[in-house]
């Protein structure tokens, strides 16, 4: 993209800003659009499993504008702040965690190269990002001046940091299976068949999955480890005093973060862009046979990850409304009793899988045949290659600019 | 009295702001930055940190400052190490001045956990926080 | 500045859309080098806005008198230096710091704040002539710090600015003890090393850490703190005769201090 615009004799400063002005207009959409479905998916969830039916009238059969609906409702509504709240903080909260939110979408891959920004410490950066999210849950608590919210603020700040635990031991098993932590060369290393999908590299894999499907339950704040929000305890626990937009914020962020989750797990997990079947390969596209095939093997990638993603997110909710709510020290209990332990020995087990068995449970029919690698291990005298792909991906454009590695910008094939 | 000790600090505060007119005698949109840039954040953080300290009675606000002291320290090592703030070819201190800074945030949590651990006792001993109050051992 | 910026967002809306007017407008802005926005660098812009906000909100967490408050600028403060990190070039460490630092070590502070932010404790304030000293010594400070920085040529010229992919591993071979980074320019061959006893003495020391401070927020429940109690959950299982000696003795002694602390309240 940003090579076109410079082709059209833009200056490097302007396409830069378009391209990157385009990538966070599409992240935003893709958030905000995903929560409008969500909310209207969750209600329909929510209603077949207790057996009713759900908003069935606003914008026809299904009742699919419901959630526009309750966006002007919102919109519409009085902006209370309860008196002794501390203005400038509760003001400042829902913000605090749509923005972290967001921000962790920007190195999330969505399809091959389809990225915001390219990180070399993809995984590492969303996990760390995500955890962010919690501040603007403990601010909301804090300055709502409220007892029920300060209780909900403190559960979700222990339940958090204790959950990042275990989670940063899920994360690390399909790094250390990839040998490295940018995310678009551990979705890469899953192409082909379903089984050279981390999920079925080795039972260990397996296992740490689920661990990793809890743990990201538990750290979006989803039931049943919604302990922030305990609304049979807490009237609502954190957000009770807000109201109108500033709580439909809150319920953006929390929306972003599920599906933010279930990418990850997509891409860490599930194959990332890769479909069970490698379609695009059996018709003979693939990356080096043109322009257009590229960008219909990216739009299928594209289809596949947010098919995946959505599938985790509906996951969720079947969760949430079949499981009842954990008490706090059972919460408690299940991280650092269980997950912890468990991801601990799943992560040793998969380190030794690796060690000795390398190649994956299955054998990988259709694994592509040249891997990609680090530099480093190519090298003679252990010093780095000269031509290691890091360097191969920031040659792309020659515009004399510092950010040479922002945008969606399109891959030179290899 | 007051004045004998403020017009020293007066005056350097003044030589400050003259050492860091050539800074922004060229344009900083268009110039790329360099060392010094991240030495001026490393110095008002560390110099944040450093009043924190001396001035919350708040045994936490003693921690942040303790937090924004490291984190100074941490961004001159970053930009010490970082071969793209400086001239082409100039020696830096490369992968090791990052090393450094990943302990200094290691300990730095750790060094948090613990502090927190003996605030809370005192809190609990104590009822406060103050860190004027914890005069217990005073003759 | 500002009213340029303007004017330049209309006509960068109008790239957008006009597609057939794109090159025109582009030779004619691209012709206007004199303008400073023309040859604007975003790595210096994100790098301005980064240090500002780090700067400002370290400023902010000095000024401010609640302590909330004052954690709330220590996060962005920090959150902002995490950007100054990736701009250098160190994305590892900008993700760490981002992780351990402001999504640990920081809740971990906030939990603290909250959990002793009574109404009287939230804001203590010092006095004007604390606040006086502090300025004089923070003044003093700064400019000893900031004409130190500016007293080397070499820090002062700009960089090189343009930032190529970093990579992860060298930083994770060299924590394990392998060197396989480029050496810098003027470092001799053999002198550079591994930092693998290093990170095995911060993991032992992070272990020693977290069950000291699980141990310390262990035994915070009781309202008066009995050393004996300390002393006897770290001892090994003694006769029964033994404890019920020492036991009254301690006690007392407890009970003294309670009351001595009560007084002091």
């Amino acid at each position: 993209m940003v090579e076109f615009l410079i082709g059209l004799g833009l200056p490097g400063w302007v396409a830069w800003s378009i391209a990157a002005l385009v990538a966070a207009v599409l992240l935003l959409n893709v958030i905000a659009g995903g929560a409008l479905v969500f909310i209207w998916a969750e209600r329909k969830i929510a209603a077949r499993i207790q057996d009713r039916l759900g908003p069935t009238r606003t914008g026809g059969r299904f009742g699919w504008l419901q959630s526009l609906a309750d966006g002007i409702k919102l919109l519409a509504k009085e902006d209370l702040m309860p008196e002794g709240a501390d203005g400038l903080l509760f003001r400042l909260a829902p913000y605090v965690s749509f923005c972290a939110s967001f921000c962790a979408f920007i190195a999330l891959p969505f399809a091959f190269d389809v990225v915001g920004q390219r990180l070399n410490v993809g995984v590492f950066f969303v996990v760390a990002v995500l955890g962010l999210e919690v501040f603007g849950v403990i601010l909301a608590g804090y300055a709502s001046a409220s007892k029920w919210s300060l209780f909900g603020a403190m559960r979700e700040a222990a339940q958090v940091v204790s959950y990042e635990v275990p989670l940063g031991m899920c994360v690390v098993v399909p790094v250390m299976l990839a040998g490295t932590m940018d995310l678009v060369t551990i979705g890469e290393k899953q192409a082909g068949w379903m089984s050279s999908w981390f999920l079925f590299h080795d039972p260990f894999t397996f296992i740490i999955f689920w661990v990793y499907v809890t743990c990201a339950v538990a750290s979006v704040n989803r039931a049943p480890f919604d302990l922030a929000e305990a609304e049979s305890e807490l009237v609502a626990g954190f957000h009770t005093e807000y109201s109108g937009l500033r709580w439909s914020f809150f319920f953006m962020a929390e929306y972003g973060s599920m599906f933010l989750v279930s990418g990850l797990a997509a891409v860490l997990f599930l194959g990332g862009w890769n479909g069970p079947v490698p379609v695009a390969r059996l018709l003979g596209f693939s990356d080096g046979t043109g322009e257009s095939a590229a960008y219909v093997v990216r739009l299928l990638g594209l289809a596949n990850l947010m098919g995946k993603a959505t599938l985790g997110v509906l996951f969720m909710m079947w969760i949430r409304w079949t499981l009842p709510r954990l008490r706090i020290d059972q919460v408690m209990t299940t991280c650092l009793k269980y997950c912890t332990p468990i991801a601990a020995v799943m992560f040793a087990g998969a380190m030794f899988w690796q060690l000795f068995l390398p190649g994956g449970l299955f054998p990988g029919w259709g694994r592509p045949a040249g891997e990609i690698r680090e530099g480093w291990l190519e090298g003679p005298g252990g010093l780095p290659a000269a031509a290691s792909p890091a360097e191969d991906r920031s040659s792309t454009v020659t515009g004399g600019e510092p950010f040479e590695r922002t945008g969606l910008a399109t891959r030179s094939p290899r | 009295m007051m004045g004998l000790v403020l017009a020293p600090a007066m005056v350097a505060s003044l030589a400050t702001c003259l050492a860091t007119v050539p800074l922004f005698a060229v344009n900083p949109f268009t110039e790329p930055v360099g060392v010094v840039h991240y030495l001026f954040v490393g110095a008002v953080l560390f110099t944040a940190g450093i009043a924190c300290m001396t001035l919350k009675r708040n045994a936490l606000g003693i921690l942040m400052g303790i937090e924004l002291v490291l984190n100074g320290a941490n961004i001159n090592f970053v930009a010490f190490a970082s071969p793209y703030l400086r001239a082409e070819g100039a020696p830096t201190l490369g992968l090791d001045g990052q090393v450094v800074a990943l302990f200094v945030i290691l300990l730095a949590a750790a060094e948090a956990a613990v502090a927190l651990a003996i605030t809370l006792n005192f809190y609990n001993n104590h009822a406060t926080v103050d860190v004027d109050r914890a005069d217990d051992l005073k003759g | 500045m500002t009213g340029m910026l303007d004017m330049d967002f209309i006509d960068f809306m109008d790239f957008s859309t006009l597609t057939h007017v794109v090159p025109p407008l582009a030779t004619t802005l691209a012709a206007l080098p004199a303008l400073p926005i023309a040859g604007i660098n975003w790595h210096s812009v994100l790098f301005l806005l980064f240090a500002g906000l780090a700067c400002g909100f370290a400023i902010g967490v000095v000024a401010a008198d609640n302590v909330v408050r004052m954690a709330l600028y220590l996060v962005f403060s920090l959150g902002a230096t995490a950007g100054l990190f990736f701009l250098a070039g160190a994305e590892f460490l900008g993700a760490m710091q981002l992780m351990i630092y402001v999504g640990g070590t920081l809740v971990l502070l906030v939990f603290g704040v909250m959990l002793t932010a009574q109404a009287p404790l939230v804001s203590i304030k010092p006095s004007s002539s604390d606040r006086t000293l502090t300025a004089v010594a923070g003044a003093s400070l700064l400019s000893l710090l900031l004409t130190a920085a500016f007293s080397v040529d070499a820090w002062r010229g700009p960089g090189v600015g343009v930032v190529p992919a970093p990579s992860a591993t060298p930083l994770g071979m060299a924590l394990v003890g392998v060197r396989v980074d480029e050496p810098p320019a003027g470092t001799p061959v053999g002198g550079r090393v591994g930092y693998m006893l290093p990170f095995e003495i911060v993991s032992v020391h992070l272990l020693v850490v977290l069950v000291g401070a699980a141990y310390l927020a262990r035994a915070k429940r009781r309202r008066t703190p009995r050393p004996i109690d300390a002393l006897a959950s770290a001892m090994p299982v003694e006769p029964v005769s033994t404890a019920a000696t020492v036991a009254p003795t301690g006690r007392s002694a407890g009970g003294a201090r309670s009351a001595l602390v009560g007084g002091g309240r």
